[in-house]
């Protein structure tokens, strides 16, 4: 075997994880940017408690929110059942599953970093806007939601590193099939429990390594630009 | 017309307006801080609500709270220039200027407005990197090219230290001049309201307590707290009549056969300007002057004559002249020397004239 070539086996989990984590980021941005938004601006009664239901995940074992997901989410799951029933959409030992679970446990850092950002762009200079005719839909798109970009670039990488690492969710919830739902950190789970392969453990704990390392550098770059950009 | 009508709670103070304001010219908003001149002109602008009122603009109807109307800032074409330019620092300055225009710049207005601001040679520049007075300068330039039907200003020259106010003054000065829409322009500067003003609004504690053409705000009482005995002054709006052929002097017209003569100013015969004479450089006597220095002798009458509310070293007289009135400060000694009684003609000898607009030619 080639110390430097990836075995078939490490590129299925390597490109599964890939997708599983750029379809919840991708999917959760536009939910992540209206959660920041209430929070940071919304004046409505229960507004603690739903900051409360956003950084849940973030304390909360995965397992649990594993469980959670196929108590409510599973193909006879409170929700799921509809969902199948009427759309035939099932996450139940499938990626899209794994995608539900990464997404859920990323959800509260990206947030954290979009409310950040949020909470620092000046609402005077949306007033400015909408004394230039701009309507508030114009200001959102025009002033707050650029200025507001090196704070949702930081939360999208900081959920993507979060989403590539996820484990106990994901196993619990659409357990650990290859090819389907094992991504890098299940497939090294499974090395690990066989007798052996420790070689291969190893392998995987480095390609874990680089891609975290490689996507905080890219991150670090893109919030730099992105500063530069907004003139801070 | 812009009929202002409306309340508003604002902490300990109460906002409480009822105005027809000029729709065109430079209205000066004046009061000390606190005052209630920001609220006002947010209110006007539709950045805040009023508690209830009617704003409206001529016809057009800005605000109503009785027939629940409260137009967004948006849909209210008022331009507005805040204290802090409010630049948006991902645009260039171009991106700033344009961003009222929907895409559809005026290329005339445009180089117009630049060109009367000079920012040409700031367009590509980010905001960071412009001082103070340039900020500014764009903030104008930006309202301005969102074509808007009334202009507010708010204090554009209060966080400018001296230097850049001077810089920035006679931009200011020439847009008074240029813009044909009523311009709300709110300072607690009485020397940027002289300068720029003609309609003048005096706000205290949230109470309306003095409104009308500047020079008529400026000789009634409202304005005395306000000023120091030193400071205490009359404002004329004056008519350019000749120059002097041999000396650097202009005269100027207070009525048929009064002339008064001032420094040079470079308008032509015609040409209006505003001047004030400081209470302090008016003297009086009975008797017509013969052989003196002093240009400016001219006949009035006396139409009020009281104590200095602050000063007791100070008698104030007030004096008609055509249809003017000029403020004299005189010692009580001299009052009761003179036995000045209303109604008594006089001799006003004038020491000093002050150009409060300056001649941009």
């Amino acid at each position: 075997m080639d110390t430097f070539t990836l075995t078939d086996y490490e590129v299925t989990a390597l490109q599964l994880s890939l997708k599983v984590a750029f379809t919840a980021v991708i999917v959760s941005l536009p939910a992540g940017i209206g959660c920041a938004w209430l929070l940071a601006r919304g004046r409505f009664w229960g507004k603690s408690l739903l900051d409360g239901l956003v950084h849940l995940p973030l304390v909360l074992p995965p397992v649990v929110i594993g469980y959670l997901l196929l108590v409510m989410m599973g193909r006879q799951g409170v929700i799921g059942a509809y969902l199948y029933d009427w759309f035939g959409i099932t996450f139940g030992f499938s990626w899209r599953g794994a995608v539900l679970a990464v997404a859920v446990v990323a959800f509260p850092l990206m947030v954290r970093a979009i409310r950040l950002a949020l909470e620092n762009v000046d609402p005077k200079l949306e007033q400015a806007a909408r004394t230039l005719g701009a309507s508030p839909v114009k200001v959102f798109l025009t002033i707050t939601l650029p200025l507001m970009l090196p704070g949702i670039l930081t939360g999208t990488v900081l959920a993507f590193a979060r989403a590539l690492g996820e484990f106990g969710a994901t196993i619990t919830f659409v357990s650990n099939i290859p090819g389907e739902t094992q991504t890098i950190p299940l497939a090294m789970f499974s090395f690990i429990e066989t007798p052996g392969a420790e070689a291969e453990a190893a392998r995987l704990c480095v390609i874990a390594i680089m891609i975290a390392l490689l996507s905080l550098m890219i991150a670090e770059w893109l919030a730099r630009a992105a500063r530069k950009r907004v003139g801070h | 017309m812009l009929a202002l009508n409306f309340v508003k709670q604002l902490g300990q103070t109460r906002l409480d307006v009822d105005l027809r304001l000029p729709a065109s010219g430079i209205i000066a908003i004046f009061g000390r801080s606190g005052a209630g001149k920001t609220s006002f002109i947010n209110i006007v602008s539709g950045l805040s609500k009023p508690d209830e009122g009617h704003i409206a603009f001529g016809e057009h109807v800005l605000c109503d709270t009785w027939q629940g109307i409260h137009l967004p800032p948006e849909k209210r074409r008022i331009g507005y220039v805040f204290q802090d330019a409010r630049l948006f620092p991902h645009y260039t300055v171009k991106g700033n200027l344009l961003y009222g225009n929907h895409g559809k710049p005026d290329p005339e207005l445009f180089s117009e407005v630049v060109q009367l601001l000079d920012i040409s040679h700031l367009l590509t520049r980010y905001p960071a990197s412009l001082s103070g007075g340039e900020k500014q300068r764009v903030a104008i330039g930006r309202a301005l090219l969102s074509k808007p039907d009334m202009l507010l200003m708010d204090e554009p020259l209060a966080s400018l230290d001296l230097p850049r106010k001077q810089e920035l003054m006679p931009y200011l000065e020439s847009l008074a001049k240029s813009v044909s829409i009523p311009v709300l322009y709110v300072s607690h500067s009485l020397d940027e309201i002289l300068r720029l003003a003609d309609h003048m609004v005096v706000l205290d504690q949230g109470k309306v307590i003095g409104n009308g053409a500047l020079t008529d705000v400026w000789a009634s009482s409202v304005m005395r707290p306000w000023l120091s005995a030193r400071e205490q002054s009359s404002v004329l709006q004056l008519k350019v009549t000749e120059h002097h052929p041999s000396y650097p002097l202009t005269q100027l017209c207070i009525g048929p056969d009064l002339p008064l003569w001032v420094s040079r100013v470079r308008r032509p015969a015609g040409d209006m300007v505003r001047v004030r004479i400081h209470a302090n450089d008016i003297s009086v006597t009975r008797i017509k002057p013969v052989q003196t220095s002093i240009r400016n002798v001219l006949p009035v009458t006396v139409e009020g004559i009281e104590p200095h509310q602050y000063h007791a070293d100070i008698v104030v007289i007030r004096l008609a002249i055509g249809t003017s009135i000029l403020t004299a400060n005189i010692t009580p000694w001299a009052a009761d020397e003179l036995n000045l009684q209303v109604g008594d003609k006089l001799y006003a000898q004038i020491k000093g004239v002050s150009l409060s607009q300056q001649d941009l030619a």
